[in-house]
C-alpha cells in the first residue's frame, strides 16, 4: 500500500507544504530538524490536523481531499498513533490500556494476537499495573502495543524514544526492529536522530521548513552532501547494507562483503550470509593518496572521490565509491588543497570506526 | 438530654434526604454546566458563568422568593407544571431539594470544572486515535479523569445543603416532617420558649454532621485520587 500525502498548512509564520509518496515497505523515516513539520505532518496523516488545504490517500482509501470536502475523522482512519509522551490512561490497568483500541476496532487483530503482541513487547509481568507504576521504557512498550492491537493499516511513531534517555532507548530499540520485522503493518517513523533513522528505516523523507528536501532509500539520502547541513554533519556517514562472509575466531572478527569490499569489524553474533546494515561515520574516515602499511586501521579500500562539497567552515565533504560502495570522508579544506584531492581522483579510505545494526530475525545467531 | 425526640429524628433524616437529592439531581447539570464552561468558547459563556455563580453571591432568602414567584402555585410557571403534570414544588420536600440543588450548584460546578481543566487533553486525543467518538470518549476517558472533582464537589455541595437556611425557609415555609429540615428545627426550637435544650441538641448534631462530612470528603478524595491516578 503507498501512501500519498500532499498538503498546505498554514500556522502563524510557517506555510507547510508537504508532498511525499514513499512505498510503504517497511519503516519510512521522517526525518528533519525540530520545526521542519514532522509532527504537523504525522498529525495530518492521523487527522489530528485539518490542513487547509490537500490530499491525504492512504492504499485505495482517500483520507483527506479538501477540494471535495473529504475529511475522515481519526478514529475512523485506522491508524495507529504513538505519541512521543505515551499518552496511556491512568485510570486504567495496563491490560485495559492494551485493549482500549482493540474492543473498538471494527479490523481488530484474533485474540491470539493479544498475547503475540503482549509477548513481542515483553508486557507480561506488567498487565495488571497502573501507568503510573511504569518505567518510561515500559509505558513506551505499552503506547506501542495499545496502538497495534486496534489492527491499524498504518502505525504513526511520533518521535517515541525523544523523552528517553539513552539506556532506555536502547531498551525500546530492539522492540522496534523486532516489531519491523514480525509485523506486516507500514509505519511512519518520526525522528530528529539520525541514528534511530538509519538504523530503523527503509525509506527516509527528509523535511525542512515545512518542505520535502529528499525521499529515497537510506542509502541514497545519506550520501547526498547536499543534504549534509540537515542530515546532520557529525553523525552523518555512508548506510551500506552488508553480508557476513565469516568469522575469525581467533582475533575476534567478523568479515563483511560489501559490493566490491570486504570490511573487517569486531565479531557479530550474526550467522553468515545474514544481513547487516553497517554506518560509517564521514568523520570516521581518512583519506590517503597511498596505502599506509604501517598503521593499525584494519579496514582501508582503494576508493575514487566523486563529489566534493565545501563549507563556510574549515570542513569539506568528500564523497568516495570504493567499486560500488559509497563512503563519505569528513576533512579540512586545508588537507584537500595540500593533496591537490578533486573529483576523479584515486584515494585509499582509511575506515576508523564502523557500527554495525543487525538488519532482522535471519541476522541473530 | 441527649436522646432525640421523634420530631428531631425526622428532621434529621429529612436533611438527609434532601440533601442526597438535591445533590445527586443536580449532578448531570453540573457535570454539563462545568463541562461546557471548561472546553467551549462560545458568545453567552461569560453570562453562563455568571448564571452559575449567582446563587453564591445572592442572598438564600432573594433565591429562595424567586423560586416562590415562579414556581409557586399561582405563577404562571408553578401552575402550569402543576396542572399538568401534577407537579408542586412550594411547601413540599421536593420543593426544599430543589432550593437546596440551586443554592450549592456553584460547589459542584466549579469542582467538576476544575478537574476537567487540568486533564491533559492528549489523553483525549489518545482515545480519539484509538476509535472512541466523543461520548464514547466522554465516559470511558473525560468523566473518570473527572471524578476526584466529582466526588468533592458533591460532599461539598452536599454539606452546604444540610446547611440550607434561607431559601428552603423562604420558598417552601417550615412544615415539620415535610420542609423542617435540621437548621430550621434549630430555628424553630430557639424561637419556642424553653427549647434551649432541644437547640442545643441539634447544634451539637449539625456540628457532629459537618464534621462527619469533612473527614468522609477527605478520605473519599484520597481513595479517588489514587483510583483516578492508578
Amino acid at each position: 500500500m503507498s501512501i500519498t500525502v500532499s498538503f498546505r498548512h498554514r500556522f502563524a509564520g510557517f506555510d507547510l507544504d508537504v508532498e511525499f509518496e514513499p512505498s510503504s515497505r517497511g519503516i519510512v523515516a521522517l526525518f528533519g530538524p525540530s520545526g521542519a513539520g514532522k509532527s504537523t505532518t504525522v498529525n495530518a496523516i492521523a487527522g489530528l490536523l485539518r490542513p487547509a488545504q490537500g490530499r491525504i490517500v492512504f492504499g485505495d482509501r482517500v483520507l483527506l481531499d479538501t477540494d471535495r470536502g473529504i475529511f475522515v475523522p481519526p478514529r475512523k482512519r485506522r491508524i495507529g498513533y504513538v505519541f512521543q509522551d505515551a499518552r496511556l490512561f491512568p485510570h486504567m490497568s495496563v491490560r485495559d490500556n492494551l485493549l482500549y483500541g482493540w474492543r473498538r476496532s471494527a479490523n481488530r487483530p484474533p485474540k491470539q494476537e493479544i498475547d503475540r503482541v503482549i509477548g513481542l513487547l515483553g508486557l507480561d509481568t506488567l498487565l495488571q499495573r497502573r501507568p503510573r507504576f511504569l518505567s518510561g521504557g515500559e509505558k513506551s512498550r505499552v503506547a506501542l502495543g495499545r496502538a497495534l492491537l486496534c489492527g491499524p493499516d498504518l502505525l504513526l511513531l511520533d518521535e517515541p524514544l525523544a523523552n528517553l534517555d539513552q539506556a532506555r532507548r536502547n531498551e525500546i530499540l530492539p522492540y522496534l526492529e523486532r516489531l519491523r520485522e514480525e509485523m506486516t503493518v507500514p509505519m511512519v517513523y518520526v525522528s530528529h536522530s539520525i541514528d534511530e533513522v538509519t538504523r530503523l528505516s527503509d525509506t527516509i523523507v527528509v523535511l525542512n521548513g515545512g518542505k520535502v528536501v529528499a525521499a529515497g532509500e537510506v542509502g541514497d539520502i545519506m550520501t547526498r552532501l547536499d543534504l549534509f547541513p540537515i542530515t546532520g554533519r557529525f553523525e552523518a556517514g555512508a548506510v551500506i547494507d552488508a553480508t557476513v562472509a565469516g568469522h575469525d575466531g581467533e582475533f575476534g572478527l567478523t568479515t563483511l562483503a560489501v559490493d566490491g569490499a570486504r570490511l573487517v569489524v569486531p565479531e557479530l553474533s550474526a550467522r553468515e550470509g545474514s544481513q547487516v546494515r553497517v554506518r560509517i561515520r564521514a568523520r570516521d574516515v581518512i583519506i590517503a593518496l597511498s596505502a599506509p602499511v604501517d598503521t593499525s586501521a584494519n579496514n582501508i579500500l582503494p576508493a575514487t572521490i566523486t563529489d566534493i562539497r565545501f563549507d563556510p567552515g574549515p570542513y569539506a565533504d568528500v564523497l568516495l565509491h570504493a567499486a560500488g560502495t559509497p563512503l563519505l570522508a569528513r576533512v579540512t579544506r586545508s588537507s584537500i588543497a595540500r593533496l591537490g584531492l578533486a573529483s576523479g581522483t584515486a584515494v585509499f579510505a582509511v575506515i576508523k570506526a564502523i557500527n554495525v545494526e543487525p538488519r532482522g530475525r535471519s541476522g541473530q545467531r | 438530654m441527649w436522646t432525640l425526640s421523634e420530631a428531631e429524628l425526622t428532621a434529621l433524616l429529612l436533611s438527609l434526604r434532601i440533601s442526597a437529592v438535591a445533590v445527586l439531581a443536580a449532578l448531570p447539570f453540573a457535570v454539563a454546566a462545568a463541562f461546557v464552561l471548561a472546553r467551549y468558547r462560545f458568545p453567552g459563556r461569560a453570562l453562563l458563568d455568571v448564571l452559575v455563580h449567582m446563587p453564591l453571591v445572592l442572598p438564600p432568602v432573594v433565591m429562595g422568593y424567586l423560586l416562590l414567584i415562579t414556581l409557586g402555585t399561582r405563577a404562571p410557571l408553578g401552575a402550569f407544571l402543576h396542572e399538568t403534570f401534577g407537579i408542586r414544588f412550594v411547601f413540599s420536600w421536593t420543593g426544599a431539594a430543589l432550593a437546596a440543588a440551586i443554592v450549592t450548584f456553584p460547589f459542584q460546578v466549579r469542582a467538576i470544572r476544575l478537574s476537567l481543566e487540568v486533564i491533559d487533553s492528549g489523553i483525549e486525543t489518545a482515545s480519539e486515535t484509538l476509535g472512541a467518538g466523543p461520548i464514547d470518549r466522554f465516559f470511558t476517558i473525560t468523566l473518570p479523569l473527572a471524578l476526584p472533582g466529582l466526588v468533592a464537589g458533591a460532599i461539598t455541595a452536599f454539606a452546604a445543603s444540610l446547611g440550607e437556611f434561607g431559601a428552603i425557609i423562604t420558598f417552601v415555609s417550615n412544615i415539620p416532617g415535610e420542609t423542617r429540615t435540621l437548621p430550621l428545627a434549630i430555628y424553630t426550637a430557639i424561637q419556642t420558649p424553653g427549647g434551649e435544650t432541644a437547640a442545643a441538641r441539634l447544634v451539637v448534631l449539625s456540628i457532629c454532621l459537618a464534621l462527619a462530612g469533612l473527614l468522609l470528603s477527605e478520605i473519599a478524595a484520597r481513595r479517588i485520587r489514587a483510583m483516578a491516578e492508578g
